[in-house]
């Protein structure tokens, strides 16, 4: 199996993002930056892939140099090789990186294509579907359990109020959602192995963006708190001020 | 909020992408597995044996040796593992480095063919547990005063003395002990089994209470020829391989330190007092400068001194000046921190109060501070003051 897996480097959520000075872009300064959660699940359902029917698991990643290391951390866990499409640090939208991504996956070869349902940092959800799309095969969204038979897979998802079974043939393209597995930590050897490991360089020209970010602004501040009491005495009060006042109840 | 480490001056600019990644690793397994559950290891006084697979399976054991199924890293990332574990807590470093520097290093080191293959894949995937036998009752600062022996008896030796204040001796599989021989200090490896050898728990502690410490008891205890480790030469082996894990131990220091900080920092920018944040106030800022200044300066020592290592230039009296510094500050820091929280620095959900009892173990273990003061004094004046006839 020639197991392709899609990743985003992407802040660190414990960081506490501040907006830069042109009013559109995050700053870069002081973000610590980790390898998006969901694809930690892509990668680590592609290692057990390729444990299960043998294979090769080539990690794809694109952006600026310092993805390398959410590459390297992919090829620390088990992965074989890396493809770093090197592009900028500027705006992409989901379209921008989905035609970027296809051109790439179309020069290599892929039974199946693995990725996050979503990068933790944009929240936008349409990569996997685009790409999929781009390159005219079966897309299966927020997977949650994945089996692999002959040139199919079964995708089982979760639905409001229920689970989802779905059969696709393959190559295709499946985004991991969380329970999808418990991603392994990357064992010191594997980090010194991964060392090892190639990476494949690509530049691209800059993709054509649709969208534009105008401005990013930060939610408005929360409001202090109201201390009502303590102790059932109050609960009477703190029920009307629900009720009246925040009209939650 | 999760432990992000303290990085005052770009010191993660001076790593190389492998020592940052493996660190982040071992920070990680040690956010999710030590420090959910370490209290409860603690108040319990057991060491969390589940731990040990997971710890194998990272390469944390002897990680900075070559080949035997360990790891093979230099010496930063080896340290940057430590400080990681021991911002969890004192015990898991200490149960690595007690693995890794006292039982993998000397069989690594003065082990022959035969010895390191027996052994050190097996302790290596954590398999097998060691433990390191040098602290008599009799013998702490001043371990050439030890009064355990040995007397060869056909192809066997006899061992008989005891052993005090042994990290993991009464869970490990085998102990480096080290005895005299005609006189002359040899390095022995014990089998939990073999005959005439017992440990005892040391119970009641009231610091490392998630480590395991135990006295080693030998009566006539059989030891093969072939477990003699054949290539030490005196006492002197043995402070090798206290070199190696006081090397470690300095990094660890740094560990529980920038936890402390983390963690008097954050309580204090919330706590409220006196209608203010308890960081608002100037003596709390003071000592949060200091706390930072102090974990910054050990940060560039012990790298400078990891560096120095992997160049085959760190001296002992470089790593004692690390080892003594490191502690003392750790300790500090940790007291500070906990004075910080007042009372809530009490209680077992903070982690200053834990840090700093463990440290005081810390801080005797693997020669004391005074020791350690004399290590590097001797090598300023180049004259020894330990005492007795040296
Ligand atoms: C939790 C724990 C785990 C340990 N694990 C191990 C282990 O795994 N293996 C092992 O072999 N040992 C172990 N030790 C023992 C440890 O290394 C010794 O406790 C240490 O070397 C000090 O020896 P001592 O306790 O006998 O103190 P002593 O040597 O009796 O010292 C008492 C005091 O006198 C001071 N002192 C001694 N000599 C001088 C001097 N010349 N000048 C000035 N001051 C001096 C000391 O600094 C100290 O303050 C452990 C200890 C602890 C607490």
């Amino acid at each position: 199996m020639n197991i392709i897996v899609c990743i985003k480097q992407v802040p660190d959520t414990e960081t506490k993002v501040k907006v830069g000075p042109d009013g559109k872009t995050i700053d870069p300064a002081g973000v610590n930056y980790i390898l998006n959660p969901y694809d930690e699940f892509a990668v680590e359902e592609g290692l057990r892939i390729k444990e299960k029917h043998g294979g090769e698991v080539t990690v794809v990643s694109l952006g600026p140099d310092r993805v390398t290391s959410a590459i390297r951390t992919a090829l620390a866990m088990g992965a074989d090789k890396g493809v770093h499409i090197k592009l900028d640090d500027t705006y992409l939208d989901s379209h921008a990186v989905a035609s970027v991504l296809a051109d790439t996956l179309k020069e290599l070869p892929y039974d199946i294509i693995l990725m996050g349902k979503q990068a933790v940092d944009d929240d936008n959800l349409q990569v996997g579907p685009r790409v999929a799309t781009l390159l005219g095969i079966p897309c299966v969204t927020v997977v949650t359990k994945l089996e692999i038979g002959d040139g199919k897979l079964v995708a089982e998802r979760e639905v409001e109020g229920g689970t989802e079974v779905i059969e696709a043939s393959l190559p295709a393209v499946v985004t991991a959602q969380k329970g999808l597995n418990e991603p392994r930590y990357a064992s010191v050897k594997g980090i010194m192995m991964a060392k090892k490991k190639p990476i494949e360089e690509k530049t691209v020209d800059a993709p054509e963006t649709q969208l534009e970010i105008v401005k990013m602004d930060y939610p408005p501040e929360r409001q202090a708190g109201k201390f009502i009491g303590k102790g059932v005495d109050d609960v009477p009060e703190l029920v009307r001020r629900l009720h009246e006042e925040a009209k939650v109840i | 909020m999760a432990f992000r480490g303290v990085d005052f001056l770009e010191f993660d600019s001076l790593l190389s992408e492998e020592e940052r990644l493996i660190r982040d690793t071992v920070r990680e397994f040690v956010e999710k597995e030590v420090v959910p559950i370490i209290a409860e290891y603690y108040q319990k006084g057991q060491f969390p044996m589940h731990l040990v697979p997971m710890m194998a399976e990272l390469g944390l054991f002897g990680a900075n040796l070559q080949g035997y199924g360990a790891a093979g890293v230099n010496n930063v990332a080896y340290g940057l593992m430590m400080q990681e574990l021991e911002r969890g807590d004192s015990a898991v470093r200490s149960f690595a480095s007690v693995q890794g520097s006292l039982v993998m290093y000397p069989i690594y080191a003065f082990g022959n063919d035969e010895q390191k293959k027996k052994y050190l894949p097996e302790l290596a995937a954590g398999r097998l547990i060691g433990c390191y036998g040098l602290t008599e009752p009799d013998a702490g600062s001043d371990p050439g005063s030890m009064r355990t022996y040995a007397v060869k008896d056909g192809s066997y030796y006899r061992l008989n003395g005891s052993k005090m204040w042994i990290t993991n001796g009464s869970i490990s599989d085998i102990a480096i002990v080290w005895a005299k021989l005609d006189g002359t200090v040899h390095g022995f490896i014990v089998e939990k089994d073999f005959p005439g050898f017992e440990t005892r728990e040391i119970k009641n502690k009231l610091s490392l209470r998630a480590s395991v410490t135990s006295e080693l008891i030998f009566e006539d205890c059989r030891v093969p020829e072939e477990n003699r480790l054949p290539a030490t030469s005196g006492l002197k082996s043995a402070l090798m391989c206290l070199t190696q894990a006081r090397y470690g131990i300095a990094w660890g220091a740094i560990g529980a330190a920038m936890d402390c900080y983390e963690e008097a920092r954050n309580y204090v920018a919330e706590r409220i007092q006196f209608g203010k944040p308890v960081a608002s106030f100037q003596i709390t800022q003071q000592k949060l400068a200091l706390m930072l200044t102090e974990i910054t300066k050990m940060q560039f020592y012990t790298l400078q001194l990891g560096r120095l290592k992997d160049q085959g230039k760190a001296k002992y009296y470089h790593i004692s000046m690390a080892k003594r510094n490191n502690v003392y500050w750790a300790l500090e820091i940790a007291r500070m921190a906990r004075e910080m929280l007042g009372a809530s620095g009490i209680v077992d959900e903070y982690h200053a109060m834990r840090h700093a009892a463990n440290l005081e173990s810390v801080k005797t273990y693997e020669g004391t501070h005074e020791i350690h003061t004399l290590i590097v004094g001797e090598h300023i004046t180049g004259i020894p003051a330990y005492g007795g006839e040296n």
